[in-house]
């Protein structure tokens, strides 16, 4: 009887966690189909507008332009003008944000990003070494695109890209990207700024805790013309 | 009093000190461009210690209009003392040397007389300004560049547009010249009530000294008076590098942040050059004149 019950046991677990391996083996695919999809382009210049939208940061508007070697090489310059953006997000774009190599993906169920239908692929990096430690990807499965990821890393916290496609979306290349980070606070002291009177307490208020944002919206796109690696150092 | 003024800039000019504050001004400046230039990166990173943890600056932030602000940040604290040498000596230097009974004798009213006297003091603080402009904003434009201004207040940060920066600067400079000119009354007004130079310089220097202390000073006690005092007002030239922003936090360019702040200041201002100006001719007009 007792035998019995453990082969009963063992075929349900083997059962289980033959599900989970075919299905994180579909994961893998399909983070593979996309990761081949991107993979077409090689390298890319793209010309675009950036918005850093942070409660303490009033910047303009500013043209940048954008570089991107395979598999990760990636440069955001501002086209004159000085630019903020938070530290460690600027390396963090569409060739990173599917690992290499080395992961493991799982499937964390099915979501809507605006009104696409999204798979969400949970990606835990194999090494322990890795700056960036969890990777959830919204996977547009018909397009195969990503709509959406959110990146946690070791130094620089937790970024959210959420991504708009257009005339580009067979390279996998969105027009539009919206990138949120959380914001520290920030104060300086009036020693050093020397200002005499209280900032008011309702604007103090409207600087605080706020997710700040960078938004680039990408006019042009030249791809595969074989940049030079000089250009990102 | 065309004459008259005349007269009184060129008692100005000819004297030694009134080159010495041109000089002092030009050494101050050059100090602090040369040390900018050769460790600027270093100044800048102090300051940005703590924005620097979280956000990467891309772009030349030390360039002329940002190096014309720290000038402008560290010396209108300083050109008050430059601007009493001259306007607290323009009655009591007279007095010192027995001419101002001589200078009573000529066939014009005594608020001709101070009138002349004032307005050639203020003729000295604007070529004063004028100097710092050229060798703070323009000789700084030369050397380090242009390029956006990048600016950390005590609560935010502010990155006014390279297109947007210079109009701001004839504002600020032209808020100075009033804040300046503020500070020529208060010495002019304080000249009347010595015989010698050095008590009204001191004084007018100790006057900026204490109110600028209490300005600075965050107590409720000094609260309730810091809105009157002319130091408080003397700062806000500043507020031409703060501009707003929309619902979407968009820089509306070519926009101030609090224009009613500078209205505000300008009038405190204004009322104090009024009230010393006014004073001083007040007293002069009834004083008995013995030296």
């Amino acid at each position: 009887m007792k035998m019995k019950l453990n082969k009963k046991l063992l075929f349900l677990f083997t059962t289980i966690f033959l599900s989970v391996a075919s299905h994180a083996q579909d994961m893998n695919a399909l983070v593979m189909k996309v990761k081949a999809k991107l993979e077409k382009v090689k390298d890319y210049t793209a010309d675009g507008r950036m918005k850093t939208d942070v409660a303490f940061i009033k910047a303009p508007i500013g043209r940048v332009k954008v570089y991107f070697k395979s598999p990760d090489k990636f440069k955001l310059q501002r086209d004159g003008g000085i630019s903020v953006l938070p530290k460690g997000g600027v390396s963090i774009n569409i060739g990173s944000m599917i690992m290499q190599t080395g992961f493991v993906a799982i499937d964390a169920g099915m979501s809507t990003v605006g009104n696409t239908p999204v798979r969400i692929v949970k990606l835990l990096p194999e090494a322990d070494a890795g700056e960036i430690i969890l990777s959830t990807l919204y996977i547009d499965e018909t397009n195969l695109l990503i709509r959406k990821s959110v990146t946690t890393t070791r130094e620089n916290g937790t970024y959210e890209m959420e991504l708009q496609y257009g005339k580009y979306a067979s390279y996998g290349l969105p027009d539009k990207v919206l990138f949120s980070f959380n914001a520290k606070d920030y104060k300086l002291p009036k020693g050093i700024t020397l200002e005499f009177d209280d900032t008011d307490k309702a604007v103090k208020d409207k600087m605080k805790g706020k997710k700040g944002r960078v938004e680039i919206n990408y006019t042009a796109y030249t791809i595969n013309t074989g940049l030079s690696d000089a250009i990102f150092k | 009093m065309w004459e008259h003024l005349q007269i009184e800039l060129y008692k100005v000019f000819k004297r030694p000190r009134t080159y010495l504050s041109f000089a002092a001004i030009t050494a101050l400046i050059g100090v602090i461009q040369l040390g900018l230039l050769v460790d600027g990166k270093e100044y800048a990173d102090f300051v940005m210690a703590d924005f620097a943890n979280s956000f990467s600056v891309d772009g030349k932030i030390l360039n002329g209009y940002f190096i014309c602000y720290v000038i402008l940040q560290l010396l209108l604290v300083h050109v008050p003392l430059l601007i009493a040498l001259i306007a607290a000596d323009m009655i009591s230097g007279e007095a010192n040397m027995g001419t101002l009974r001589i200078l009573l004798t000529k066939p014009q009213s005594r608020t001709s007389i101070v009138m002349a006297k004032f307005i050639a003091s203020v003729i000295y603080t604007l070529l004063l300004l004028i100097w710092i402009a050229i060798m703070g904003l323009f000789l700084s434009m030369l050397i380090f560049g242009t390029d956006d201004l990048f600016l950390m207040k005590s609560s935010y940060v502010v990155i006014v547009k390279e297109s947007d920066v210079f109009w701001r600067y004839a504002g600020a400079f032209c808020f100075a010249a009033l804040a300046m000119v503020t500070v020529a009354a208060l010495g002019f007004f304080l000249s009347f009530f010595a015989e010698n130079s050095i008590g009204p310089i001191v004084a007018t220097m100790s006057v900026i000294i204490v109110c600028t202390i209490l300005s600075t000073m965050n107590i409720p006690l000094f609260n309730l008076i810091k809105p009157y005092l002319f130091t408080t007002h003397m700062i806000t030239w500043k507020e031409f590098f703060d501009f707003k922003v929309n619902d979407a936090n968009e820089a509306i360019i070519g926009s101030i942040q609090y224009p009613d702040k500078i209205i505000r200041s300008a009038t405190v201002l204004a009322v104090h050059i009024v009230l010393f100006v006014g004073s001083a001719v007040l007293l002069f007009r009834k004083k008995d004149i013995l030296s």
